[in-house]
């Protein structure tokens, strides 16, 4: 078991004849992972890395018997694509695009919770989990299977991060990406009970930053129903507030969604709390070498 | 983000049928007191800088006239202020309002519940930070339905109006979120909505309108914000470039490991001074363009910190050196480079043969990034 994504995960790239939905096509292919169809529309009936293109969704997933969609559409049309993707019966959709208005995302996230459809993202990496399925655009290189869990806002600085715990001998278990913008499809609240739940998480990172308030929220999860160790580190101790780093979602605004206090209510919460990114590894390191002695 | 001046709020707020006081922007003395004096806005009026900061109360930033001569004073008064770095260069003149309530209401995003919320206090005239939290009343809206009738009802009664001021209020909150959804709006705030009789007016508006919609709301991009000139450029050019306080510019690839960056050097007392985040890219090009921008900045010392993924290193490398070469010798800048993951081997190579070292430690980049920055202050 893993979280989200596993061997039976069969994946469909909405606008996989784009720039971005080649290269990642090929990539999650060398991952390992079954990409089973394309769609653009006007574009049925063409292969892209051996992949058949089909004009809409439905019948993409018709042919293909694809469960999972990763969408590269331009933000204009992103809203459009995830609609048709949950009309098509598809529960998990990756939204890699960003700049997606929030406005759009608002009525994406509310559509497809009430047909039972989980979005990650957007303008995130995806979801992996080593030797299983990647469904995004993480690189592959950075990957180990293993047993720690990874959630993060953070796209590079993930990358980073878990290159770091692969160079200290341990892997991970499942990667989430959940995107820089205010609007996401799953947050850390709604990650952290699929990664208790999972069998193959021994621990958890998780890589928050300034803007909002999902790490306060994560805290309350972690104390009242997190069982496991928690290593967490936040973004943006630095910057000022008002303006806007580089994530859509990363301000502190009125006052609100400072490093500060996301970093002490985690504390409180219990999680390790990491000052730099080259520490998250060596803390990670620390308890799991704790855990083996048990 | 485009942040509205308040006249340009109000005329938005007009044309959803929300009552403001009958105004008038000028950008002089003179004209301040010609108004006046036509009768173009009625005595006594209020002055008002038209700039993004807040706490213009206190700034002595709005004042208020009873002759066409104290309208020209205030005026000068006004034009010669500068708000948190922001020189006064518009004024609105309005007619002064006799109000017997202040009152306050916005619709903003809760991000948690991933919908609309509606704000309404009856403690108006105030910051909203500053009211407690009691005297609040905070309404999730479905963007499904909209805006219900009940919820207008229940934000009337927490205000406590009733009879025509609730009705008034019930369509004043529907042109609001109206407003808000169907310009893209972040935030919408009217503080302080003015109570005058059985009638509500808006004494100020506070409009921020979302960047990534500007793709169907071609309306706001004239509209100059607060971005200092180098941050509109590189807003032109889709890099994400933040002017900051200190001297150490930092380019790496995303925003969280941006951001990490900054955090890490200001740790080793180094003052950042420009975010500069690549994003993803395989454009050499973008690279090299994204290097003459921070030239442009004139920072003391340059850190270079990139994780190659969908970004490789030997893009980011030569985009760097063509860039190196472009850069006219009176902008350039010591350079420390950390570049690590895909292609990590062909970037270095390439930084090397243009005499750049990269240094794979992070603490030991930044220290010496710093140390950079020190020497040549």
């Amino acid at each position: 078991m893993s979280v989200l994504v596993d061997h039976d995960t069969r994946v469909l790239v909405q606008g996989i004849t784009g720039h971005q939905g080649t290269v990642h096509t090929r990539a999650m292919k060398e991952f390992g992972t079954q990409v089973v169809a394309g769609v653009t529309p006007g574009k049925g009936g063409s292969t892209v890395e051996g992949v058949p293109v089909h004009d809409d969704v439905l019948s993409a997933v018709r042919a293909s018997r694809a469960n999972a969609s990763v969408i590269f559409v331009p933000a204009p049309f992103a809203k459009d694509a995830l609609i048709e993707a949950v009309d098509a019966g598809i529960r998990l959709c990756v939204l890699v695009t960003e700049h997606i208005p929030f406005h759009d995302m608002l009525v994406m996230y509310h559509y497809a919770r009430s047909k039972g459809a989980r979005i990650i993202g957007p303008n995130c990496p995806g979801i992996a989990s080593p030797e299983k399925a990647k469904v995004g655009i993480i690189p592959n290189v950075v990957f180990r299977r293993g047993r720690v869990g990874v959630i993060s806002r953070s796209g590079t600085l993930t990358y980073e991060i878990v290159n770091g715990i692969k160079e200290h001998g341990l892997g991970q278990s499942t990667c989430i990406g959940l995107g820089g913008d205010p609007v996401v499809g799953t947050s850390f609240v709604d990650a952290l009970p699929m990664f208790e739940a999972d069998k193959e998480t021994d621990l958890l990172v998780m890589v928050g930053e300034i803007g909002g308030t999902a790490e306060e929220d994560a805290a309350e999860e972690i104390r009242a129903r997190f069982t496991k160790p928690v290593v967490a580190y936040i973004a943006g101790r630095s910057a000022p507030p008002g303006k806007r780093m580089g994530h859509a979602g990363a301000i502190i605004s009125r006052g609100k969604g400072t490093a500060a206090t996301k970093l002490a209510a985690l504390e409180h919460a219990g999680a390790k709390v990491a000052r730099f990114p080259y520490e998250v590894p060596e803390m990670v390191a620390e308890i799991a070498r704790k855990l083996e002695r048990r | 983000m485009v942040k509205l001046a308040e006249w340009r709020g109000k005329e938005l707020f007009r044309k959803y049928g929300i009552a403001t006081p009958k105004g008038t922007v000028v950008r002089s003395a003179d004209e301040a007191e010609r108004l006046v004096r036509s009768g173009g806005v009625p005595l006594p009026c209020v002055v008002k800088a038209q700039v993004l900061a807040g706490g213009r109360g206190k700034g002595g930033a709005v004042r208020f006239a009873t002759t066409p001569e104290e309208a020209r004073a205030a005026a000068e008064a006004i034009l010669s202020l500068t708000l948190d770095g922001q020189p006064v260069r518009e004024l609105l003149l309005e007619g002064k309002v006799n109000l017997s309530r202040e009152l306050y209401v916005s619709v903003a995003l809760d991000r948690t519940a991933r919908l609309p919320i509606l704000i309404t206090s009856g403690q108006g005239g105030v910051e909203i930070e500053t009211v407690p939290d009691e005297q609040i009343a905070r309404q999730r809206i479905d963007p499904f339905p909209g805006l219900a009738l009940y919820a207008c009802r229940n934000a009337a009664r927490s205000l406590g109006l009733s009879g025509a001021a609730a009705g008034d209020l019930t369509g004043l909150l529907r042109a609001l979120y109206r407003l808000f959804d169907q310009e893209d709006a972040e935030l919408v705030e009217i503080n302080p909505l003015g109570l005058v009789g059985e009638h509500l007016i808006a004494l100020d508006a506070k409009v921020i309108i979302e960047d990534d919609a500007s793709f169907r709301h071609r309306e706001y991009a004239e509209i100059r914000d607060d971005r200092t000139p180098l941050e509109e450029i590189a807003r032109e050019k889709e890099i994400a470039f933040v002017q900051l306080e200190g001297n150490i510019g930092v380019i790496a690839n995303g925003a969280g490991l941006t951001m990490a960056t900054l955090d890490v050097l200001k740790e080793f007392g180094g003052e950042p001074g420009v975010f500069l985040d690549l994003g993803g890219t395989d454009d050499p090009k973008k690279v090299t363009e994204a290097f003459l921008l921070m030239a442009q900045a004139r920072p003391k010392a340059v850190f270079l910190n990139i994780f190659g993924g969908v970004t490789r290193c030997d893009t980011v490398a030569k985009g760097l050196v063509e860039a190196m070469q472009t850069v006219p010798s009176s902008e350039r800048f010591p350079l420390v480079a950390r570049i690590r993951g895909n292609n990590e081997a062909e970037g270095i190579a390439i930084l090397r043969a243009a005499g750049v070292t990269s240094v794979p430690d992070l603490r030991a980049s930044a220290q010496a990034v710093v140390a950079e920055a020190g020497r040549v202050a």
